[in-house]
């Protein structure tokens, strides 16, 4: 018998060099048809004139990146609370017994209500609404109420992710843990949730990314955040460079934040199959 | 004469329009096993389930230590404390170690202290030859392990009574006579069990009783030897000879 593994493990390699090659010279060509076409367009001195204006870019940055560092802040603070009030709600859908049901309904109502408005509308009805109410300083705080529609909104999806995790526990683990004597509190708290939260990881972290970029829609009830600080410069300047540079600093932070959660989503996957 | 730890009166179980169990009546003693046999979809496992309080009954009536524990609105917690159960599937935690599986229901029901909680769980795991698996994950372990895991951890909450329910079908022929192993040990010991099994040469060997199921009914109930040898009924004779051959 002729030993042919070598031979096949040539033929791999071969195959593969080839691919490499080809995903290469086809970049290159897109890539370089880009290049020289693009400049060739009749707006092109303009466009580049208005959006990508080196000076400006370089000169604008810093403010933005300052900037930036509220909306970092928005979303660290707004964080927590969305964690803790979507598993508040997700629990409140999981419970089945009749005196709970105003409990579940409320949940229910809350969801789709929130799921149901535009984010943006959600902040003008509270961010403009709650202030108007003529509260003392601090307590009409655009920061607070804006942060406040991001919450409720960003709760209402994260609750109903987690209610997915938490229904995608095969029922045999909440009857073992019943067969063991335990409650249903404690076999939701040791043997569901942690199983349920595990399994949405990749979910959340969609979130995570799109929460980093609903928090510049705060820029439209006051405070001055980066896309509102890009705003400003444009009006000085009677450039649009600033709105470029205000999207180079999200991408650096949601282009990876994305990429990993794939990652997640890539391994859970092949964890299961 | 022993203490009757179980008794079961005319139990009644319907899935919908779908009747699965018509009229039970079965008495299990201290320290007896009993053997329930019969083809798939006969009740044996709805059967187990509502014992456990997993399934509420629709008619008659479940006695456990001379207490009705079929009595709608009754809590059920106190009573599972009690009734071991092991799952064809094992249902182990997959996220908690062997030892964690074990542990976290004797802690959190009884309060007991870790310490000395942990000394009787390691015991137990000494026993049934787990000792050096106390902490893997059950995907590190073998079907055979997991349900031995399964059956400590229904252990350590000191059950007076044990389910099983076909504990060896989803096992790999070579792993089964392992299980069965920690099924003697704890016949041995004098536990009270009930047992769903497809094992018929088990049975024969370890059970006190068997009760032939079919069409959710017990329609033949008799001494291992009296049953696999000389069963009376036809249908017994019909499914002994299909799973003997």
């Amino acid at each position: 018998m002729i030993n042919r593994s070598a031979a096949r493990v040539a033929y791999k390699k071969k195959q593969k060099r080839k691919g490499a090659v080809v995903a290469a010279l086809s970049s290159f060509f897109v890539l370089a048809a880009l290049i020289i076409l693009v400049p060739q367009t009749p707006g092109w001195e303009k466009v580049q004139a208005s959006f990508f204006n080196g000076e400006i870019l370089v000169s604008t940055f810093p403010s933005l990146l300052k900037a930036f560092l509220l909306d970092v802040a928005i979303f660290l603070w707004s964080l927590p609370a969305i964690a803790l009030l979507g598993l508040l709600v997700a629990l409140a859908r999981d419970q089945k017994s009749p005196a709970m049901f105003p409990l579940r309904a409320l949940a229910i109502g809350y969801t789709d209500i929130f799921r149901g408005v535009p984010v943006i509308l959600t902040i003008f009805l509270i961010g403009f609404g709650i202030p108007g109410l003529g509260l003392p300083r601090p307590w009409n705080s655009p920061y607070i109420w804006g942060s406040v529609a991001l919450v409720l909104t960003y709760s209402a999806y994260v609750a109903e992710v987690l209610r997915s995790g938490i229904e995608s526990i095969h029922e045999s683990q909440r009857n073992a843990g019943k067969s063991l004597g335990l409650s249903q509190r404690d076999t939701m708290r040791y043997i569901v949730l942690p199983q349920a939260l595990r399994r949405v990881v990749p979910a959340n972290m969609n979130m995570l990314v799109a929460l980093q970029k609903d928090v510049a829609l705060l820029s439209f009830i006051g405070p001055v955040e980066i896309l509102r600080q890009a705003g400003v410069h444009k009006s000085l300047l009677a450039n649009f460079t600033p709105y470029v540079g205000a999207a180079i600093i999200f991408l650096a932070v949601t282009v990876p934040a994305t990429r990993y959660a794939d990652y997640l989503l890539a391994k859970q996957h092949r964890e299961r199959t | 004469m022993a203490l009757e730890r179980l008794k079961l009166k005319g139990v009644e179980k319907a899935f919908g329009d779908v009747p699965v169990l018509k009229g039970i009546d079965l008495s299990v003693k201290e320290g007896e096993m009993v053997c329930l046999i019969g083809s798939s979809g006969s009740g044996k496992s709805t059967l187990l389930r509502c014992i456990n309080l997993l399934e509420p009954i629709d008619n008659g009536q479940i006695f456990f230590n001379d207490v009705d524990i079929s009595e709608p609105g009754l809590d059920p917690q106190p009573v599972r404390q009690k009734i071991g159960m092991v799952f064809q599937s094992f249902n182990l935690f997959p996220h908690m170690s062997a030892l964690q599986n074990v542990m976290l229901a004797p802690r959190r029901v009884f309060k007991e202290p870790k310490e000395q909680l942990l000394e009787n769980v390691t015991a137990l795991f000494e026993k049934f030859g787990l000792a050096d698996r106390m902490h893997h994950y059950p995907d590190q372990l073998s079907g055979g392990q997991q349900q031995r895991v399964a059956i400590v951890r229904a252990l350590a909450m000191n059950p007076l009574i044990m389910l099983f329910d076909e504990v060896t079908s989803a096992l790999d022929p070579e792993l089964i006579e392992e299980v069965l192993d920690v099924l003697r040990q704890l016949r041995l010991q004098g536990m009270t069990m009930i047992l769903a099994t497809h094992e018929i040469g088990f049975a024969r060997e370890a059970a006190d009783t068997v009760c032939m199921l079919d069409d959710g009914k017990i329609i033949e109930k008799a001494s291992p030897d009296k049953l696999f040898t000389d069963p009376t009924e036809a249908r017994t004779r019909q499914f002994l000879s299909s799973v003997l051959k």
